[in-house]
């Protein structure tokens, strides 16, 4: 399928690109708008963040491949993000990963058959004095436990 | 209490609040100096790097070469990935100003003309914080352009946000420019040092955003004053964050020298069900863990937690009571590092894997009392054998986790130890309420 940045998106690359002496360099960022844009990063996606930069195919395919917050297949509406790092851990993290798996029946990175949820066991993100935490998207849900992480799961419509 | 880098005062994230308390008055007064007056005042202070090796920020700025035809640049390291650390977000939460006002202070002593501040892609929303204080900062003059006539000298500087995609490795700081550079996070090998070859092969230095927002204060009240805070050889304030089996976990600015008990017990409320301590891991998750029994008498700064055999690293502090499962962390920690290690260098490649494996073996009840020796050769054979500090951060916790708890793993391996509820204490906790009674 084409791909094709729009008007605005092509702006902000433009704004990125002037922050750096390099086009490279504003390759992740070009990469984060283009999967606001898409949703996730496919080949065509790719061929056209080379395109607009002027850099080598490969550059992109190298930095998408390496940085875990990249998805290069689709993930669900909501993407949820369970920290199970050790200050989570110490705290009911498992217990909260485990029930998430169980209520929407996915295991780590698997997407929902109607494309609502995906789940994903993360590394820690930086909240471990409210731990346990979650991630909706790009949200942060902290001082948790596993009725309220239901209660949160259930008011995503 | 001295507060440096969180005042505490309502409403400081605003820019009227900061101005009205003497914000961007440091930059000023800074200006006035030459770039060697700075960087020697830095070094008097006695300020040491907040982001894990604890090196002299001054003498740090001193290596940037004063006569070049290159551009220099300064990286402000806020990618906080270490599991324990969660201190950064609070600066650029709480202050972010004061942040940018040393960012503008550190540009003019090492000759910098652009700054990127590097933050990691899941603080999206901190990154969009930052921003906002970076665009203010910028409409009023106080950075870029027009600082020129703001301050009424002639010297301008830029300070860029690059945010990080998801790897723990870009936290060091050669991996970190390459990620800006837009490569993968892969470390380079030192030498050549950032200050010789760093970004696009320019003069760089780095430091943390805690060093950093120190800065102001430092030039603001002068080096005698800051290194008379805390202990003498690691002055300072320093944001603590603790986590784990204490009653009210966060981050605190304490100084440099409390002591750990004191931490624990009077400033985070003790540990819930007053159940005793089994283990502390210090700085961060990858600092060696001291035994409950060794935490009295222990203070936090970089030369006493040497030597009891630990290290400040980020001051992230990590508490585990006596009902904790030691084997399951410590099977958590390695597959943390499994997962982060970028794959260069062989020995922290395949030994994070091998680690990862032979505790998972002991896990599932396979285990004998030579995995435990094999665990600590393997991590022997990983530390200081790689590229970057990465191989050495998963190699301490296996190897001083084990000899130091060799007694709790023995009883592992033997299958005699019986946890009953291991690492289920839940918070419930709506600001700082105790969670003892929760728990029953």
């Amino acid at each position: 399928m084409e791909f094709k940045f729009t008007e605005e998106n092509l702006t902000r690359i433009e704004n990125a690109r002037k922050k750096y002496p390099t086009a490279l360099a504003a390759v992740m960022e070009t990469v984060y708008i283009a999967q606001e844009q898409n949703g996730y990063i496919s080949n065509e996606v790719m061929e056209e963040i080379a395109n607009v930069l002027s850099i080598d195919k490969v550059n992109v395919l190298s930095v998408v491949t390496f940085y875990t917050m990249y998805h290069t297949k689709p993930m669900g509406k909501y993407h949820i993000q369970v920290c199970t790092n050790v200050s989570c851990m110490l705290r009911g993290a498992y217990e909260i990963f485990d029930g998430v798996k169980e209520k929407l029946g996915l295991d780590h990175m698997q997407v929902s058959a109607d494309s609502k949820f995906s789940l994903e066991e993360v590394e820690c993100m930086g909240a471990c004095g409210y731990a346990p935490m979650i991630a909706v998207n790009e949200e942060y849900f902290e001082n948790l436990n596993k009725e309220k992480v239901f209660e949160i799961l259930d008011s995503l419509k | 209490m001295e507060k440096i880098v969180l005042p505490g005062i309502p409403d400081f994230n605003q820019i009227e609040i900061y101005l009205a308390n003497g914000g961007f008055e440091s930059a000023r007064k800074a200006f006035a100096k030459t770039p060697d007056e700075i960087i020697d005042e830095v070094k008097k202070s006695g300020l040491r790097g907040r982001g894990g090796a604890a090196f002299s920020a001054g003498l740090k700025w001193s290596f940037m070469p004063k006569t070049t035809d290159k551009p220099k640049y300064l990286c402000i390291n806020g990618d906080e990935s270490e599991p324990g650390s969660f201190k950064d977000r609070q600066i650029f939460e709480d202050n972010p100003f004061q942040l940018i006002e040393g960012a503008i202070i550190t540009c003019y002593a090492i000759g910098a003309k652009v700054a990127y501040l590097y933050i990691r892609g899941e603080y999206n929303k901190w990154v969009k914080l930052m921003q906002k204080a970076v665009e203010e900062a910028y409409a009023r003059g106080f950075i870029g352009e027009k600082m020129k006539e703001t301050y009424g000298i002639d010297f301008s500087c830029d300070l860029f946000i690059h945010k990080g995609a998801g790897a723990y490795i870009c936290g060091e700081e050669s991996s970190l420019m390459n990620s800006i550079e837009g490569l993968r996070g892969y470390p380079r090998v030192k030498p050549p040092f950032p200050a010789q070859r760093g970004l696009w092969g320019c003069p760089t230095t780095i430091n943390n955003v805690e060093t950093i927002t120190n800065i102001p204060a430092i030039i603001k009240n002068g080096w005698e004053w800051f290194s008379k805070i805390g202990a003498p050889k690691h002055p300072g304030t320093i944001l603590f964050g603790i986590s784990g089996h204490v009653n009210k976990p966060g981050v605190y600015e304490l100084p440099s020298g409390t002591l750990l008990t004191d931490l624990i017990y009077n400033v985070a409320g003790g540990v819930p069900g007053n159940k005793k301590i089994k283990c502390v891991i210090p700085g961060g998750s990858s600092m060696p863990p001291l035994r409950g029994e060794q935490l009295e008498g222990v203070r936090m700064d970089a030369e006493s937690l040497k030597e009891v055999g630990s290290a400040i690293g980020t001051g992230g502090v990590m508490v585990m009571d006596e009902d904790t499962n030691l084997l399951k962390v410590l099977l958590r920690i390695s597959h943390f590092y499994h997962h982060e290690s970028c794959g260069q260098c062989t020995p922290c490649r395949e030994g994070t894997g091998w680690m990862e494996k032979i505790l998972h073996r002991i896990d599932e009840g396979h285990g004998t009392s030579e995995d435990l020796d094999l665990l600590i050769r393997v991590a022997n054979n990983i530390e200081g054998n790689t590229i970057c500090a990465l191989g050495d951060a998963a190699a301490w916790p296996v190897k001083f986790m084990i000899t130091r708890f060799r007694d709790e793993f023995e009883k592992y391996v033997k299958k005699d130890i019986s946890i009953p509820v291991p690492n289920k204490v839940h918070s419930m906790r709506e600001t700082a309420r105790p969670l003892a009674d929760l728990h029953k």
